[in-house]
């Protein structure tokens, strides 16, 4: 197996507003694979996006990137400078956005938009960089891409637009993609196309790809490995079809069992009960013990990340080890 | 459900501590943030106060021909008069006049003028506007065609214009204040009106049978005026200028009124001779004021503005 | 798009007679002229003469209906004072304040929007907050304070200290001209440019300060928005990103402002050239209100209207082509 191309250690980044500091990421660490997809899942709030945002340095003040280490090929992320960040953002670790209608800039041709990547990282003619840009569309299923290629963001649909936002994250052919919730905007259709010819793409080519979302049942049927973030920590890790069969934190096991299953029709969902902390105000210990039915004055001390079972690890200390299967059937 | 999203929390995150409760009171804490606006507000308040007691507190009247004396004129500041033993503070016109008081005087009328013109246009605009907006069709196009051409026009040339016709006077010069404002408020109340209007509640008023002057007055007008508001504040401002500026260059109001401009125009002559405190401390008051109305109606203005939103 | 542009030209040419019309009346009211031209000791019969010389003794729809004739022809009467066409004594004076109006504008938007970038880029730098500040002044203070405040320290106090006299500037007139064209401008000459600066300053302060205000606040929210991030998610230099993804988004609103207060600085301009003494179509307009010289007020007007509703269609136009969302609408699957 070779080395990750992307292993990220304690990554912290805190926002440090007028109210106090938010501890959006708060001590994560994962590894991401050679072609391997990693599913980055937690609700609003969990600090998904912003973890998302500080592996490319890209979190706006107030926060910024207070520790940890982000090692890409085993070049240090947090300490490089923003000159080397620029070089490989969009060349070897590109990002797809959520909603691809604010994210392509409304008075720019797609074209203008897309050619300009290409010639911010490579030095090739204009026409040679055009002629890439229209083999990436086509590559992204987008047939005749030269009336499209003249057109303006707005005169797109939604599942065309995050087909060229898919498109400019491939101009380079990066190592490591990172796209946050970019199919959550999007008809279930398209959504299913689309997920489907990611997945494609990276086995074609051994691209890693980072998936944010809230949705299991996307990493359910995308994934190798998931990672959940509760809180700004991350409570539980693993391959996909280990975590979502046999969940060890009482989070996971509340977030599946609250999915709607076709196997268990009519019966109640599960709730979890109570809200997302505000991440100004996290108390010591495990963030999620107010909402667990399982919690104890133990876990009113933080509770370290360990490996329960082979490959699969959870922030708890007391986790599902009985190896029930959780209501997974349906996803 | 406090949920925090990224963007959220990049900007103001919900505070631990409880908010002051009743919104007028989130209102003022929000507006004394910014000091410069509470600098603008006390900086009017005082001006304000000042020119409401003139009567009281300026040391000579002074349109009051029988209190000049000929011989004082253009009387650098500080300066002592050697009949009365009256000392000019702020020197003296070319005829005899004390500038401090001349120019409480003037304050009162450009301020009386300029608030009390940007009120009765921002009410004219605002029936106009929600007029337009409840009654639609033909109504609304005829008046905002109105509007439209009216707002064509720079205010300066339709006042002049106006003014030349119907010569001198505060009352005059109100009209024609008042007649270059209105339009403005018209389109932003109808705006605003059309937004609201199509709002569920008034839909639940309609289908409730609530007469339309109702609905007009207890529902959607209470939603349509901050905008307004804001928009007279910086308006108050612009027609002090505007009055002045009318008035500087003759037309505005006539000699034997005291105004801010009229005394710029005065003094205006003797600036290259170097009797500048003629002009310059009416100017600086006449500065002072503008700014001050401006610094409160930004603050008013940003609170207001959604795309700011915190 | 013809179409567009088609009906935006008749609503124009339809503003231009309700004006002409409105003008008309407004200024039959003014007074009769006649007392001005005539001596108080003239007879009834020479009174009687000038007034019908000059067609004033004409029921007002005929003298309407005179004026429209003579309009479409071009004229617009004879002045009074001048003896001239009016329209001819207008439109002598245009280039003036042409070179003026356009010189302001010019200020106001290259020096305007830069310091509003600078400004919107860095808000809490102390630049920036001074900038900030002196927007508010360039906002709020009268335009004529401001030219007179000029005229204070740059042609009395710096004219008249033995050091820094080299920086005073002219306080009144146009400077020396040059033929360029048909017509006579100053901007072609230092002199010009010496004259041109202290009133040019004075009209834009105002506009350059909305400017300023206008690109910070724009710089400000487009920089939050989602593709300036993405922007530089995809490696591009930040003067790329703040150069044409912020600068483009930020166009727009600048570019409606500075149409409709094109209109307002040549309104503004009757101001300015009254108090810098500029012989501009503004210092006439005053000069000719003030000894009621009717003809050269209508035709004032009357180029101020043609000229407005011309500006106001070039903006509706170039504003759909810089924002493709007005011009092209719709989607295209």
């Amino acid at each position: 197996m070779s080395a990750p191309t992307l292993s990220v250690r304690d990554l912290a980044t805190h926002f440090f507003t007028r109210d106090g500091v938010v501890k959006a990421v708060d001590g994560v660490s994962f590894d991401v694979g050679r072609g391997e997809i990693l599913g980055l899942v937690g609700e609003s709030g969990s600090g998904k996006t912003v973890c998302g945002f500080s592996l490319l340095g890209l979190v706006d003040p107030p926060g910024r990137i207070v520790g940890g280490q982000i090692l890409f090929h085993g070049e240090n992320l947090v300490t490089a400078g923003e000159e080397r960040l620029r070089q490989l953002r969009g060349k070897r670790i590109a990002m797809i956005f959520q909603d691809p209608m604010m994210t392509l800039n409304p008075v720019l041709r797609i074209d203008t938009q897309m050619v300009e990547t290409v010639l911010a990282h490579d030095k090739v003619s204009a026409k040679a960089a055009y002629a890439r840009v229209r083999d990436t569309l086509v590559r992204v299923g987008i047939a005749s891409p030269d009336a499209r290629l003249r057109a303006y963001p707005h005169q797109f649909s939604g599942g065309m637009r995050q087909r060229v936002a898919i498109a400019i994250a491939l101009l380079h052919d990066p190592e490591l993609i990172i796209a946050d919730e970019p199919t959550t905007a999007l008809d279930v259709t398209i959504q299913g196309q689309i997920l489907f010819e990611v997945q494609q793409l990276c086995r074609d080519t051994g691209t890693a790809l980072i998936w944010i979302t809230h949705d299991l049942a996307v990493v359910a049927g995308l994934a190798d490995r998931v990672c959940v973030m509760y809180a700004g920590r991350l409570v539980e890790q693993g391959k996909v079809d280990d975590v979502l069969d046999r969940p060890l934190h009482p989070y996971t096991r509340g977030l599946i069992g609250s999915v709607p299953s076709r196997t268990a029709r009519g019966q109640k969902l599960t709730q979890i009960p109570g809200m997302t902390p505000s991440l100004l105000n996290l108390s010591e210990g495990c963030a999620f013990r107010s909402r667990c039915p399982r919690a104890t004055t133990v876990c009113e001390t933080s509770p370290p990340l360990v490996e329960l079972r082979p490959g699969q690890a959870a922030r708890c200390f007391h986790p599902h080890l009985e190896g029930a299967d959780s209501e997974r059937a349906g996803l | 459900m406090s949920i925090v999203t990224d963007k959220a929390v990049a900007a103001k995150a919900v505070p631990a501590v409880s908010p002051p409760s009743s919104p007028w009171r989130r209102f003022v804490a929000e507006f004394a943030e910014s000091k410069l606006a509470m600098g603008g507000l006390i900086l009017f308040v005082l001006l304000a106060l000042a020119s409401i007691l003139a009567p009281l507190i300026a040391p000579q009247d002074p349109y009051d021909l029988a209190q000049l004396d000929i011989f004082d004129v253009r009387l650098p500041p500080g300066s002592v008069s050697e009949g009365s033993g009256l000392t000019y503070w702020l020197g003296s016109d070319a005829q005899g006049r004390d500038m401090l008081s001349a120019i409480l005087y003037g304050l009162r009328v450009s301020l009386m003028v300029g608030a009390i013109s940007v009120v009765v246009a921002m009410s004219l605009g605002l029936a106009v506007g929600l007029g337009a907006a409840y009654f639609g069709g033909r109504i609304d196009a005829v008046l905002m065609r109105l509007v439209d051409i009216q707002l064509g026009f720079p205010a300066i040339l339709v006042a002049l214009i106006l003014l030349s016709v119907v010569g001198q006077g505060i009352d005059k010069v109100m009209i024609a204040l008042i007649v270059v404002q209105w339009a403005y408020f018209a389109r932003l109340a109808r705006g605003a009106a059309l937004v609201e209007r199509h709002r569920e509640y008034v839909e639940a008023a309609t289908s409730l049978a609530l007469p339309a002057w109702r609905i007009v007055f207890r529902h959607i007008m209470p939603n349509v005026l901050p905008p307004l508001i804001v928009y007279a504040t910086v308006r108050i401002a612009e027609a002090v200028a505007l009055e002045a500026t009318l008035s500087f260059l003759g037309v505005g109001v006539p000699v034997t009124e005291p105004s801010l401009g009229l005394l710029l125009r005065n003094g205006f002559g003797y600036l290259m001779s170097g009797d500048y405190w003629i002009s310059f401390f009416p100017g600086a008051a006449l500065a002072l004021a503008i700014i001050a109305i401006n610094l409160v109606g930004d603050q008013l203005r940003d609170m207001l503005n959604p795309r700011l939103k915190r | 798009m013809l179409a567009f542009i088609i009906r935006r030209l008749l609503q124009a040419a339809l503003v231009i007679v309700i004006m002409s019309g409105l003008v008309f009346v407004g200024i039959y009211l003014i007074g009769n002229p006649v007392y001005i031209l005539i001596s108080p000791e003239a007879s009834e019969l020479e009174r009687a003469q000038v007034i019908h010389n000059l067609g004033l003794d004409l029921p007002l729809w005929q003298q309407y209906l005179v004026f429209v004739e003579q309009a479409l022809g071009g004229s617009f009467g004879k002045s009074f004072v001048f003896g001239e066409p009016a329209m001819k004594i207008v439109l002598e004076r245009v280039p003036a304040t042409a070179e003026l109006a356009l010189f302001s504008t010019f200020l106001a938007l290259f020096v305007g929007v830069p310091l509003g970038i600078w400004a919107g880029l860095k808000p809490n730098a102390i630049s920036s907050r001074g900038i900030m500040a002196g927007s508010i002044l360039g906002f709020s203070l009268p335009n004529f304070w401001v030219g007179l405040m000029l005229i204070m320290l740059f042609g009395v106090w710096l004219r008249n200290s033995e050091w820094l006299s080299f920086l005073s500037l002219p306080a009144s007139g146009r400077g020396e001209t040059v033929t360029f064209l048909g017509t006579r401008l100053s901007i072609f000459t230092i002199d010009g440019w010496r004259h041109l600066l202290l009133p040019a300053f004075t009209l834009g302060l105002s506009y350059m300060a909305l400017n300023i205000r206008l690109t910070r606040a724009g710089v400000r929210e487009v920089l939050l928005q989602d593709y300036v991030k993405f922007a530089r998610a995809k490696g591009l230099p930040e003067r790329r990103v703040i150069g044409v993804h912020v600068l483009k988004n930020i166009l727009i609103p600048i570019v409606t402002v500075t149409g409709l207060e094109l209109g307002t600085v040549i309104a503004f301009a009757v101001v300015t050239e009254t108090v810098f003494a500029w012989p501009g179509m503004g210092k006439l307009l005053i000069d000719s209100i003030v000894s009621l010289d009717r003809p050269v007020v209508v035709a004032y007007l009357m180029t101020v209207v043609g000229l407005l509703v011309v500006l106001n269609l070039v903006v509706d136009v170039l504003y759909s082509v810089i924002d493709p969302r007005i011009r092209l609408g719709g989607r295209s699957e």
